[in-house]
Parts: structure tokens; C-alpha cells; sequence
């Protein structure tokens, strides 16, 4: 932490500040490296794991590793089962278990403990670093935008092209010309409010759940009492964001697979 | 909060993910998973079918020593009167035998009898004739009987 006395605004706009680092000019030509390096590294740490676990599988009696491993393939099989008819192993079953794994593991960085995590950073020498990937919306709208445009591709993978943009102007509503600028004002509106919804979403929740942390700890420097309630309502948030962090991750995946296997229904 | 070229990295790492799920996460695990599944499915097929193969070969069985214990008790029947019949056809043939051997006898001493009673006879008749010899010479009487000769002779 800085020597000098912060202000509470001045503390959470520097915990919220990311390590940015412009490559060009303009606002848009800046990298959140630590957004962007701490995904990478939960990527490889996580998917790794997997590939040595998967490397090693057997068919015969499992591995504890290799049996916890199956439980959450599994358990993301099945979901993508009840609501995608197709051959779902070929893409939309591993695109479901990516997600829902990665999304977990970014998420679970809230519960690094902000300030201890900020002391360690500083002794790296990083001035700001933000832990938790999915509090950048740009990442979390990264991925909406990458399952929206995987949405599209499969709308017009299944249905062909024409079929596609027939479906603009002539669903939900019907096919008389009449309501084709109706049908056509309804689709964009969902193609607009899918990948918002779904990453302000996530997004939402773990930066609102960062700030509450970053004002329980603002309470916990104030006082005896502000030390004890912070820890225990730290303790308490805590606790619910084990649910959150977990739910939302869920959330996101089956939205993933909501969206892709609406794509491949024709209308 | 504002959106830069974040996104796009961010996004380029999100597709590396997907592949490496897609082709190297997935696939071997999905093939474990089901190579498992078919296998505990064909025991499972295996242990029912061998539990019905029992049911079966216990009814058998049963059935087998049904019939079994039925013969049994019908051959123990069919010796039960075999026995019988052997038992009263061995008294017949004792009695029938005793008879004959019975009247053999009876018919020997019959014959043994009658050869008695003849030989008796015959030594009756010897036994009379010296009776009435030893008579006769007590009570011959030559004067007497000189006459009666006598006479006889000349009546001759």
C-alpha cells in the first residue's frame, strides 16, 4: 500500500484500476495486460490440468483425479443434453465445458483477498493489478461476442444463408410482408440484447461483488469495530460469493449453449 | 470501463481454448467415459443373464428331482408288489410242492400197506395151512379114518 493517507474514492479507483498499457493511439489501443495475463495463466493452469488428466484417462476404474475430472464433464454433458439435440460432442459439449471452467476459475479470483493480494503485487513491482478477469468487461464481452458471432455462424451453417435471412424477416411473427420490418426490428433487438445481457451479467456480478469486498476492507481500516464487522461480513460475502462465483459460471454456460443450439432450430 | 483491444485478445485466447478443448480435452475423455459405460452395461447384461440362467437351471433342477423322487416311489411300488407277487407265487409253489410230495407219500405207504397186507396174506395162508396141519395130525385117527377112507374108496 502507498505511504500516504488514501481516500475512500482514491482506494477503490486504484484497486480498480487496471494495468494498462496503450499500443497505439487512441483509447481503444490499450491492452489490460493483467486481465488478459491472468486468464492466460488460469487457461493454462486449468486446461492443462485437464489435458494431463484426459492424457492418462483409462476406461477401466478411474483415478480419483480422473473421476473428478468426469464428474464435471459429465455434469456439463448432461446439461448440454437436455437442450441440444444434435451431435453435441463434436463442438457445442467442449465449447460448454471451456466456458463453464474457465468463466469458474476467473471468477473464483475474487476470492484472492483484495489487499493481501495487492501487497504481493506491489512487492513485484505492480503498481495496479487486478485479479479477477471476468470484473473486465472486456472480457466478459469477449466472450458473449465470441459465442454471438459462433451463434451466427451456426445459424447459417444449419439453415444456409438464405434460410438464415429468411428467419430474420419472417420469424417469430409470421411471413406476411406486412411484418417484415416488425420481425426484422424484433430479431435485431435479440441479436443485440444476447450478447449484452449475457456478459453484463457476469460482468455485473463480479465487479459489484469486488466492490463490496473492496468496502468491507475500506470499513475494516477504520476502526476496532470496523475491523470486526468488516471481517465478518467479509466472511459472510465470502461465503455467498462461493454461490455467486459458481452460479454465475453456470449461468454463463448455459446461456452458451441456450443460444448456440437456438441457432441450429429452424423456425 | 471502456472497451479496447482487450476484447480481442481476450477473444483470440477464448477460440485457442475452445480448440484445445474441442481436440485434445473432449475427445479421449468422452471415448473413456463410454468405453466404461459399455463395458459396466455388458457386465451388467452378463450378471442378469447368468442370475436367469440359474433361475432356469434351479427349476430344472427342482423339476429333476421331482421326477426323480416320483420314479423312485413308483419303483418302490412296482418292487413293493414284485415282492408280493415273488412271496405269495414261492408259497404256491411250496404248497403245490408239499402236496405232491404229501401224496407221494401217501401213495408209497399206500403201496408199502398193501405189500404188508400181502405178505401178511400170504403167510396167513401159510400160517393157516400149518395151523390146520398141526390140527389135522392131532386129530387124525387112523381106525376112524381108515373107515371113512375106506368108505370113500368104495364109493369110488
Amino acid at each position: 500500500m502507498a505511504a500516504e493517507k488514501l481516500t475512500p474514492s482514491e482506494y477503490i479507483g486504484h484497486h480498480l484500476s487496471f494495468n494498462a498499457k496503450s499500443v497505439g493511439d487512441g483509447s481503444f489501443w490499450v491492452l489490460h495486460y493483467d486481465t488478459l495475463i491472468m486468464s492466460a495463466i488460469l487457461g493454462v493452469v486449468v486446461f492443462g490440468f485437464l489435458w494431463w488428466v484426459v492424457r492418462g484417462a483409462t476406461s477401466g476404474v478411474p483415478s480419483k483425479r480422473q473421476a473428478f475430472v468426469e464428474l464435471a464433464v459429465e455434469f456439463v454433458d448432461d446439461q448440454v443434453k437436455s437442450i441440444f439435440h444434435g451431435n453435441r460432442h463434436a463442438f457445442l459439449a467442449p465449447l460448454a465445458l471451456t466456458v463453464f471452467v474457465w468463466v469458474l476459475f476467473m471468477n473464483a479470483m475474487d476470492f484472492l483477498p483484495v489487499d493481501i493480494m495487492a501487497l504481493f503485487y506491489h512487492s513485484i513491482g505492480l503498481d495496479h493489478w487486478r485479479s479477477v478477469p471476468t470484473s473486465d468487461i472486456n472480457a466478459t464481452f469477449a466472450l458473449a461476442l465470441s459465442v454471438w458471432i459462433l451463434m451466427i455462424f451456426f445459424s447459417i451453417k444449419v439453415k444456409g444463408l438464405g434460410g438464415w435471412i429468411h428467419e430474420l424477416f419472417c420469424s417469430p411473427f409470421g411471413t406476411n410482408p406486412l411484418i417484415w420490418p416488425a420481425n426484422l426490428a424484433f430479431n435485431l433487438i435479440e441479436y443485440i440484447s444476447k450478447p449484452l445481457s449475457h456478459s453484463l451479467r457476469l460482468f455485473g456480478n463480479m465487479y459489484a461483488g469486488e466492490i463490496i469486498f473492496l468496502l468491507l476492507g475500506m470499513w475494516a481500516a477504520t476502526g476496532l469495530a470496523g475491523t470486526f464487522f468488516g471481517a465478518l461480513l467479509g466472511a459472510g460475502w465470502a461465503i455467498f460469493h462461493i454461490l455467486i462465483v459458481v452460479l454465475q459460471a453456470f449461468i454463463f454456460m448455459m446461456l452458451t449453449v441456450v443460444y448456440i443450439s437456438m441457432a441450429h432450430e429452424s423456425h | 470501463m471502456n472497451i479496447n483491444l482487450t476484447l480481442f485478445a481476450q477473444a483470440v485466447s477464448f477460440a485457442i481454448l475452445i480448440w484445445f478443448t474441442v481436440k485434445f480435452v473432449w475427445p479421449p475423455l468422452l471415448k473413456a467415459i463410454e468405453t466404461r459405460q459399455k463395458t459396466i452395461a455388458d457386465g451388467l447384461a452378463a450378471g442378469e443373464r447368468g442370475k436367469q440362467e440359474l433361475e432356469a437351471a434351479t427349476q430344472r433342477s427342482t423339476a429333476a428331482v421331482e421326477e426323480a423322487k416320483l420314479k423312485a416311489s413308483s419303483i418302490i411300488t412296482q418292487a413293493e408288489k414284485r415282492a408280493t407277487d415273488i412271496i405269495e407265487e414261492a408259497k404256491n409253489n411250496a404248497k403245490a410242492e408239499g402236496d405232491r410230495i404229501l401224496a407221494g407219500a401217501k401213495a408209497e405207504i399206500d403201496q408199502e400197506v398193501n405189500r404188508a397186507k400181502e405178505g401178511l396174506r400170504a403167510q396167513v395162508s401159510a400160517l393157516a395151512v400149518a395151523g390146520a396141519e398141526k390140527i389135522l395130525r392131532k386129530e387124525i385117527d387112523a381106525k376112524v379114518h381108515a373107515d371113512m377112507l375106506n368108505t370113500i374108496a368104495n364109493e369110488l
